[in-house]
């Protein structure tokens, strides 16, 4: 199996972020990430997909600006990442919602911070609420929401600021399965729809292949990529049928055969 | 609580007290001790006059101006503490020390500073009252969960939207319950603060009462002073009451 990303052939303007060479070492001598080298295509969904400890956490967190590398640079549209940026939005796994501000307030919460007028950022929230199936709910407060309606607030604020690049980190596993499944086909619907670069941080082998244009399968110790894969599954059919569809299937079952051995 | 199948309210067991002492002072059996009707008219005839109403005045005022600064000072140092350990360490010792401290024994150096006014006893309020406000700040921010931190970063918020956006409300079930201990402890200070200046205030009046044995009087003015300070508390108990509906589900 191959190594990496694959045609430098490509010209870098497809390229949304680029990672070159990144290592991360915690302090306490933790490795996470060693010399990862990874490139995500604008307008797809990329997961990073491997078992607990691969570092595809850290890696999602430096590609935010969140945390810094010792060593490696990451490119967003070709500027190296110093820091968070307006064109990149992340979606939380514990969705980090203000328990004390209203649903649209929270949704409108990055518009807030770049200081877009009150009537506007509103107009804007509202549009994303409903888009996420939560119209009706803009007034109610994150505790008075189910696990799966807090998680549509948080994609709802990603998406209403604009940003190119939305980067999830496991979003649906605070999330029962039910939900989960509902809220994945609604994100298919998303990616369709936004035409953004999504980033999405998985370790369930079924989401993964279900979502993704491709997927970084990513192995730890040492940290590193050890395939891509590009489930050729045909997104023009209903998404219920893609889970009965044997190309999902098969992909399903040769990521776990190639996963197995690394568990335990 | 039910006693015979009628519901009491909370305060019921004071109406028993206040029978208990009016019956013990109708012996006389001490100065000390006179009965509870005789202070309720001493109350009443103490509170409409100007020299009550000065003292009054005065305590108020010097109870929200020291109580407002340990608030506006204090939650952005417990902040700066919760967020940076360096700050944390070069502040936590001092903290600790002056909240243990028995800052009593500071009045006669600050009256020897400022004076026998006003400002003498603003500072003894303050320093009563902030470092606790600092200490519950600093938990509740250590508190913080780390996401809501990142999210504040990663939507972009400079280091003063973090301040006033998120860390002080994902605090403030914290930050509530130490402006309300600050308070209490301010209500002290600035009670203790008077009667060691002493010619100011409630102080002159306490001193007045007692170096003549007015034991009466004395008595009116500390029922009327326990009143204000457990409506104050009861008042802050309320506000944090309204908040706490969001600190289980942080």
């Amino acid at each position: 199996m191959s190594m990496q990303t694959e045609s430098t052939s490509e010209s870098t303007a497809s390229i949304a972020v680029a990672v070159e060479n990144v290592s991360k070492i915690y302090p306490g001598g933790v490795e996470a990430l060693n010399n990862m080298t990874l490139q995500f295509p604008k307008g797809e969904l990329t997961s990073l997909l491997g078992p607990s400890g691969c570092g595809k956490t850290t890696l999602l967190k430096i590609i935010a600006g969140l945390l810094q590398a010792n060593s490696g640079t990451v490119t967003v549209n070709g500027r190296p990442v110093t820091g968070p940026g307006p064109e990149r939005a992340f979606v939380f796994q514990d969705f980090a919602l203000m328990p004390w501000a209203s649903i649209i307030r929270n949704v409108a919460f990055g518009l807030e911070l770049r200081g877009v007028a009150k009537s506007e950022r509103m107009a804007i929230a509202e549009k994303h609420i409903e888009n996420v199936g939560l119209k009706g709910f803009e007034n109610h407060y994150p505790h008075q929401l189910s696990g799966g309606m807090r998680q549509r607030v948080g994609l709802a604020r990603a998406l209403a600021v604009d940003a190119e690049i939305l980067l999830m980190d496991e979003p649906f596993s605070a999330v029962d399965e039910q939900t989960r499944r509902k809220f994945q086909e609604d994100l298919l619907g998303v990616v369709q729809s936004e035409k953004k670069t999504f980033i999405f941080v998985t370790h369930s082998i079924e989401e993964a292949v279900y979502l993704s244009d491709s997927i970084a399968l990513l192995l730890p110790r040492p940290s590193r990529v050890s395939e891509i894969i590009q489930p050729d599954i045909r997104r023009d059919i209903d998404p219920d049928a893609i889970r009965r569809d044997t190309v999902y299937l098969d992909t399903v079952e040769r990521i776990w055969q190639g996963l197995r051995r690394y568990i335990e | 609580m039910k006693i015979f199948g009628i519901k009491l309210p909370m305060m019921a067991s004071l109406v028993i007290w206040a029978v208990l002492w009016e019956f013990i002072g109708q012996f006389d059996l001490s100065i000390l001790l006179p009965p509870l009707s005789h202070i309720l008219i001493r109350m009443v005839e103490i509170i409409p006059t100007a020299t009550f109403f000065k003292a009054f005045w005065i305590t108020t005022k010097c109870f929200l101006i020291g109580s407002a600064i340990a608030v506006v000072a204090g939650i952005p140092i417990g902040v700066m503490m919760g967020r940076s350990v360096i700050i944390d360490r070069m502040l936590l010792p001092w903290v600790n020390m002056f909240l243990s401290a028995p800052l009593t024994a500071l009045v006669p150096v600050l009256m020897t500073l400022f004076g026998f006014g006003e400002k003498t006893i603003i500072l003894t309020t303050l320093l009563f009252a902030i470092w606790i406000i600092v200490l519950d700040a600093r938990a509740g921010v250590k508190g913080i969960s780390p996401s809501l931190v990142e999210m504040a970063q990663s939507y972009g918020a400079n280091g003063w939207q973090a301040f006033a956006k998120i860390y002080v409300w994902a605090a403030l079930p914290e930050i509530l319950a130490g402006i309300r201990l600050g308070f209490i402890r301010a209500i002290k200070g600035v009670i203790i603060g008077q009667l060691l200046v002493s010619i100011v205030g409630f102080g002159r009046l306490f001193e007045l009462y007692s170096s003549n044995f007015l034991m009466e009087h004395m008595w009116a003015l500390l029922l009327v002073l326990f009143f204000f300070a457990f409506l104050i508390a009861e008042g802050m108990g309320i506000i944090e009451r309204k908040f706490s509906y969001y600190a289980a589900s942080r």
